[in-house]
């Protein structure tokens, strides 16, 4: 039955994961960039809406509200810094949001002060199987409302405008620069997306889970994992491997303990890139 | 030549002088010796090899774990020690403090060039962005697993034996700083002899086109474990140094601070100038006068000033101030330059 708890857990924690892999695939598949900031994104969305539960508004519509204010956010954050790094080395890339990340994390951290918070929605939870299996209502409701962001982000990419000039500018940013797109709205667009993305996603945490200013960057290294095991543009792939991150997530929770739960993300991260590296590696050999 | 000797025995005068000239800043000089050996043994296989790593913390850290670890082991039961915390049940003679640094610092130094060694083929065939996150993760990972291990102090931290009483008050500050002036010393000396010879010119080669190179016949795998190597084995040494002169380990804030230490030996290298032997140095020195200032006057503020610096850094200063000094006067540099090439610059311009 604990096997069943943990699969169903990973299960719906792992949406939340696929959703803000798919910003990051986003960005990274449009401008070639890393975004580590990406988890700081994250968590200032879950702030938006620990506030707005604060204020006594119910936190559930910090998944209308903060995207909204993540979009213009993420703008600001593109006109400053990223629009001068998109076309440079992957590495100034990385460098840059690194500072980025750090920045925001110090930003949080003086103006919400350094403690763990929770956002409470008063869902209750859901009991299965003969009360074996427990499961809280806000799990159930962030990976419903995650499915539906992701489901009208797809339909968006493919049928308006502006979904299409960014498909465009992902393929090929000259031509599509040639063809009268206007590939710096693209870019800033798609970094408003994307930090849109990571509002949503960081409202539903804060409801489901807790939010701190340091934990971001484990939300970098996870969207980060998901996306290169899923490879870019394989929306599918991301939703799968963004489950299978969660369930393996709760299992090493479960059995190896909880303090060992960020360090299991990260060696995961490393194993998953040394296997990839021996998977593509051609077979070389020296004249001798 | 004869001008380099001059200029290298100043500074080696300077620095034997440094501590008894300014004695309150003795702790500080000795953090500036070893933040240089980080940024300029980073600048080997970052600016040098072009492989850049945000996880050579991860033997910085190993380094300070081992060499405390060796340092208490030797003469008494560590489980013991790390369980007592801040209280000194146990107490090092000064032979047994001295020699316990010593056998430290060998297997501070040893054990991470082994486990570069053993890691780095399978990692350093990842290439640009993978294997900086790669090793970001690693960096991350060391440092979360090792708040997970009971002997070594898991959450609580790990206090490093305490310097023994030997007569003078000033004896502890002075002996940290020596050994970090030595290892600076030897650091600078190993580097530049290593920038003298073919192996300097095979890991530009890698950095410039690493296919190429293998075409050519290099075996770079080989070139780069090697190049990984030397670091590990200098930031082993500065992380037992600076395990010691802390007094205090903690797993994620002292040892394997990705956060600070990891960004800072990177964000050094870049300031200074990647790829060249005085940039890291010029760098360090720079960041360390203006990082204390901030940290002294800004308390609280200063990781939005370092936020801040990176970026500003990365993006408007990505070459550096050697490489900004080199495209103001290549002559120096031992560049010819044309001066008709150079006039068609300028109007270019």
């Amino acid at each position: 039955m604990i096997t069943l708890q943990a699969c169903l857990d990973g299960i719906l924690l792992g949406v939340l994961f696929a959703l803000i892999a798919y910003g990051m695939a986003l960005q990274w598949g449009v401008m070639n960039i890393i975004n580590i900031a990406q988890g700081d994104l994250v968590i200032l969305g879950g702030y938006i809406a620990y506030f707005m539960y604060l204020y006594g508004i119910h936190p559930a519509w910090g998944v209308i509200v903060a995207p909204v204010i993540m979009y213009f956010v993420g703008i600001a954050i593109y006109k400053l810094v990223i629009n001068k790094v998109v076309d440079r080395d992957l590495f100034i890339s990385i460098l840059a949001t690194f500072g980025i990340s750090i920045l925001f994390m110090q930003l949080m951290n003086f103006a919400f002060g350094a403690d763990v918070v929770l956002a409470n929605s008063g869902y209750g939870t859901t009991m299965l199987f003969d009360n074996n299996v427990v499961l809280p209502n806000s799990k159930i409701f962030s990976a419903f409302i995650s499915i539906v962001f992701a489901i009208c982000l797809v339909i968006y990419m493919k049928k308006s405008k502006l979904g299409r000039a960014i498909r465009a500018t992902a393929q090929n940013a000259r031509a599509a620069k040639i063809l009268g797109v206007d590939t710096e709205k693209v870019y800033a667009a798609t970094f408003g997306i994307n930090a849109a993305l990571c509002g949503v996603a960081g409202a539903l945490i804060s409801i489901t889970f807790t939010i701190h200013p340091y934990m971001g960057l484990p939300y970098t290294i996870r969207s980060f994992m998901i996306v290169i095991v899923a490879g870019l543009g394989n929306l599918p792939g991301v939703a799968m491997s963004g489950m299978g991150l969660g369930v393996f997530e709760e299992f090493a929770d479960y059995i190896l303990g909880t303090e060992f739960r960020i360090g299991s993300v990260f060696l995961l991260l490393v194993l998953i890139l040394v296997y990839r590296r021996f998977k593509l590696s051609r077979k070389r050999e020296y004249l001798k | 030549m004869n001008k380099n000797f001059i200029l290298y025995a100043a500074i080696l005068i300077f620095g034997l002088a440094a501590p008894f000239i300014f004695p309150a800043f003795k702790v500080q000089l000795s953090i500036l010796c070893v933040l240089i050996v980080l940024a300029t043994t980073w600048n080997i296989q970052g600016g040098e090899m072009g492989y850049n790593s945000f996880g050579n913390i991860l033997f910085y850290g190993l380094g300070m774990y081992l060499c405390a670890s060796v340092q208490v082991g030797m003469f008494f039961p560590l489980a013991e020690w790390t369980e007592s915390g801040g209280e000194k049940t146990f107490v090092h003679t000064p032979s047994q403090f001295f020699q316990g640094m010593a056998v430290g610092l060998v297997v501070a130094a040893v054990v991470p060039t082994i486990v570069a060694g053993l890691i780095g083929y399978s990692i350093l065939g990842l290439r640009g962005h993978y294997f900086a996150i790669c090793t970001l993760g690693l960096g991350v990972a060391a440092g979360e697993i090792s708040g997970g291990i009971e002997i070594i102090g898991a959450g609580q931290g790990f206090t490093t034996p305490p310097f023994p009483n030997v007569g003078s008050l000033e004896a502890r500050g002075e002996f940290f700083y020596f050994l970090s002036f030595f290892t600076l010393v030897l650091t600078f000396i190993a580097v530049r002899s290593i920038y003298s010879t073919r192996f300097k010119l095979i890991l530009n080669a890698i950095r410039d086109n690493e296919d190429k190179a293998e075409a050519m016949g290099i075996e770079t795998m080989k070139y780069k474990i090697i190049g990984w190597m030397i670091s590990a084995f200098f930031c082993g040494l500065a992380g037992g140094i600076m395990g010691g002169l802390v007094g205090y380990i903690d797993s994620t804030d002292v040892a394997f601070d990705g956060r600070e230490m990891g960004v800072f030996m990177v964000l050094m290298a870049i300031l200074g100038g990647k790829g060249t032997l005085w940039g890291p140095i010029i760098g360090a020195t720079i960041f360390h006068i203006f990082k204390e200032g901030f940290w002294t006057f800004f308390l609280g503020w200063q990781y939005v000033a370092l936020g801040v610096l990176i970026v500003v850094i990365v993006i408007y200063f990505p070459e550096g101030i050697m490489g900004w000094l080199r495209e103001k006067y290549p002559e120096r540099f031992g560049e010819v330059v044309d001066e008709k090439d150079r006039k068609a610059q300028v109007e270019l311009k």
